[in-house]
């Protein structure tokens, strides 16, 4: 019995968002809720898809019927319903922000937003490496317009910027492709695992050489160092919900990352095995460094939030890095975590920033804000989230990650690099606020021009998606056993691609990976 | 043969890395063209080099063309085509939103 609910995630989106064209000279309205129908529908079937997967096996989807391998297949496994489930929930709270305001910039808005979620979520489910490179550029075709929303020359720069980086990594990753096919004659994933194992020496150069080409790839689109210079510009400059669903994008490549390197470069890969053991911690740290290097030197707190991101995706990868199995779920349980919140900053740094119409959001003494208090709480919640203080679900996130790579020989670098950036982030965080909400210039300045801009006051329609992004949390901590539970049984699926091989191509496909490591 | 060819390929690949380093958007451009249609020639290849291979299987012959790499290229060409169209009009509106064609918004230096 296929379960024509995995597909669900892909054909929905593209289908509103074929609609949403037809329907660009209508009002705007009509296209708010077509979007949002859209997106409410997604979230619903991914909830679905998450619980059936969460005590299921790995579910496979094959698109024609073509026998596999030779056909597309679409996998959910625990780690891409989770992702799926992340993705859904915060483009629902973007795009309801957007409804605000936002999407009337441009007619495209909420076609392009669709041709987004079609994009991510099809990188999360497929099992076809091509295929991944498809849904990529779907993906990044879609953010070069949302990048560009609403124009200006700062974000035409950025944008340029951000398409021409990814139009050659887009070549690289079309070779690195290439070099596999080539040599393994196969493009799905568990096909590429099986044969990666049974692949002989003489070819072991090019296979590693391909393996790496695609590392340089996916870590362009998670933005490591040195390749994450675009995401500062790309993501300080853009509209807010827009930085705020980008959020996930990064996470894309760290999905990514996760999936083939523990597939097909996995331990059994023969020739190519532990290809990423040497690399990824040290390039997680050094972006790790380089991303709170970041967060203390800037000046504006959009900017700040951008950094935090790449600060996200190097301690992800940098607990990845140690390819365990605790630390990976650890890293689970961080992810929706961190993806929440630095969307969630994002969208608190926009509702201050256009109660300040001087200086927005960068951090100089200002007029106060329209609602302090309001805005301030906010501000405090989401900086007590990211910065990992007790009472959320930063502190425990964190916790266990520490505590699952104690073991690895790269702990005392991961835990204070790790500890390090929080401070950082915390000091650089407390101090923007205190910028913000006391360091005031007095309401009535003569002289300066600065009485008179009207600001907008915000009503609970404002400022619910914010809220409902920041109310996760503690919801993160609640749950926290079940969610524990769940990382640990998806991190089982990811790091032993026995499972995926047997759920992909039969039960009797993975032992020439078994044979190949000497094992059962 | 397979001199003449990973020859061409490198050679694209270098011009097209070199134009890509360039300050002006015109030249990026070409470069990102060039790049496309080396990898396109490298999707191509993959297949390996033969000649006068039957691109149907029959039971009278052992060895045939490889049909999958010429499905990869093609859909490599639409969408490199797509990602061009869309970065060359990005350059014309950045010709307009910045008043210059390089790629960081500098302004030309006025004539000394």
């Amino acid at each position: 019995m296929i379960n024509h609910l995995i597909v669900g995630p892909l054909l929905l989106p593209l289908l509103m968002g074929t609609i949403i064209i037809l329907n660009t000279n209508q009002p705007i309205a009509r296209r708010r809720i077509l979007g949002l129908s859209s997106c409410l529908a997604i979230l619903v079937i991914t909830i679905i898809l998450l619980f059936q997967s969460a005590d299921g096996p790995i579910q496979t989807y094959v698109l024609g019927d073509w026998p596999t391998p030779f056909g597309i297949v679409m996998v959910l496994d625990r780690l891409s319903a989770m992702m799926l489930c992340i993705t859904a929930l915060l483009s629902l709270l973007c795009l309801a922000y957007a409804a605000r305001g936002t999407d009337r910039q441009g007619k495209n808005f909420h076609a392009l937003f669709q041709f987004q979620l079609l994009g991510i979520n099809g990188a999360f489910l497929t099992g076809d490496i091509f295929n991944l490179f498809v849904f990529f550029e779907i993906m990044l075709l879609s953010s070069y317009g949302l990048v560009l929303h609403g124009g200006g020359g700062l974000r035409t720069r950025a944008g340029m910027h951000y398409v021409m980086l990814n139009l050659v990594g887009s070549s690289i990753f079309l070779v690195g492709v290439g070099i596999l096919y080539a040599l393994l004659g196969t493009l799905n994933m568990a096909d590429l695992a099986v044969r990666m194992s049974q692949a002989p020496a003489e070819n072991a150069a090019l296979l590693q050489a391909a393996g790496l080409i695609l590392f340089a790839v996916f870590a362009l689109k998670a933005a490591l160092l040195p390749l994450c210079f675009w995401l500062p510009d790309a993501y300080g400059f853009t509209s807010a919900p827009v930085a705020a669903l980008f959020a996930v994008m990064t996470k894309v490549g760290v999905y990514v990352i996760l999936r083939v390197y523990c597939l097909i470069f996995s331990e059994y890969a023969g020739v190519g095995a532990g290809l990423l053991t040497a690399w990824l911690l040290p390039a997680a740290l050094i972006t790790l460094a380089a991303g709170a290097a970041g967060v203390a030197g800037s000046r504006d707190l959009r900017r700040i939030t951008a950094y935090l991101v790449i600060m996200s995706v190097g301690t992800l990868l940098a607990v990845i890095g140690t390819f365990q199995r605790e630390a990976v779920a650890a890293a689970i349980v961080y992810l929706p975590h961190t993806t929440f919140m630095t969307a969630a900053m994002f969208l608190v740094a926009d509702l201050i920033g256009r109660q300040r119409p001087h200086t927005v959001t960068g951090l100089v003494p200002d007029r106060p804000v329209g609602q302090p208090t309001l805005l301030g709480l906010l501000f405090l919640t989401a900086a007590v989230a990211i910065g990992g203080l007790p009472p959320l679900s930063g502190f425990f996130a964190k916790v266990m990650m520490l505590m699952t790579v104690t073991d690895s020989a790269g702990a005392p670098w991961i835990w204070g690099l790790v500890l390090g950036g929080g401070l950082l982030t915390l000091i650089a965080l407390g101090r923007a606020g205190s910028v913000i909400f006391w360091k005031l210039l007095p309401a009535d300045d003569p002289g300066t021009g600065r009485e008179t801009a009207p600001v907008p006051v915000y009503t609970p329609a404002d400022l619910f998606p914010a809220v409902l992004l920041l109310g996760i949390s503690p919801l993160l901590v609640i749950f926290g056993g079940v969610i524990t539970e769940f990382a640990f049984a998806a991190a089982d699926h990811v790091i032993n691609p026995v499972h995926y091989i047997e759920a992909v191509l039969g039960p009797d496909r993975s032992f020439p990976l078994l044979l190949s490591s000497g094992g059962e | 043969m397979e001199w003449l060819v990973s020859t061409c390929f490198g050679v694209m690949i270098a011009c097209g890395v070199y134009l890509v380093l360039r300050a002006r958007t015109f030249p990026v451009i070409l470069g990102l063209t060039l790049m496309g249609y080396a990898v396109n020639l490298f999707l191509f290849l993959t297949g390996r080099l033969h000649t006068n291979l039957p691109d149907i299987i029959s039971s009278s012959q052992t060895r045939y063309a490889d049909p999958l790499p010429q499905a990869l290229v093609l859909t490599a060409i639409v969408i490199g085509f797509a990602m061009i169209a869309f970065v060359v009009v990005l350059s014309l509106r950045a010709l307009g939103e910045l008043d210059t064609d390089h790629v960081d918004g500098h302004k030309e230096k006025p004539p000394s």
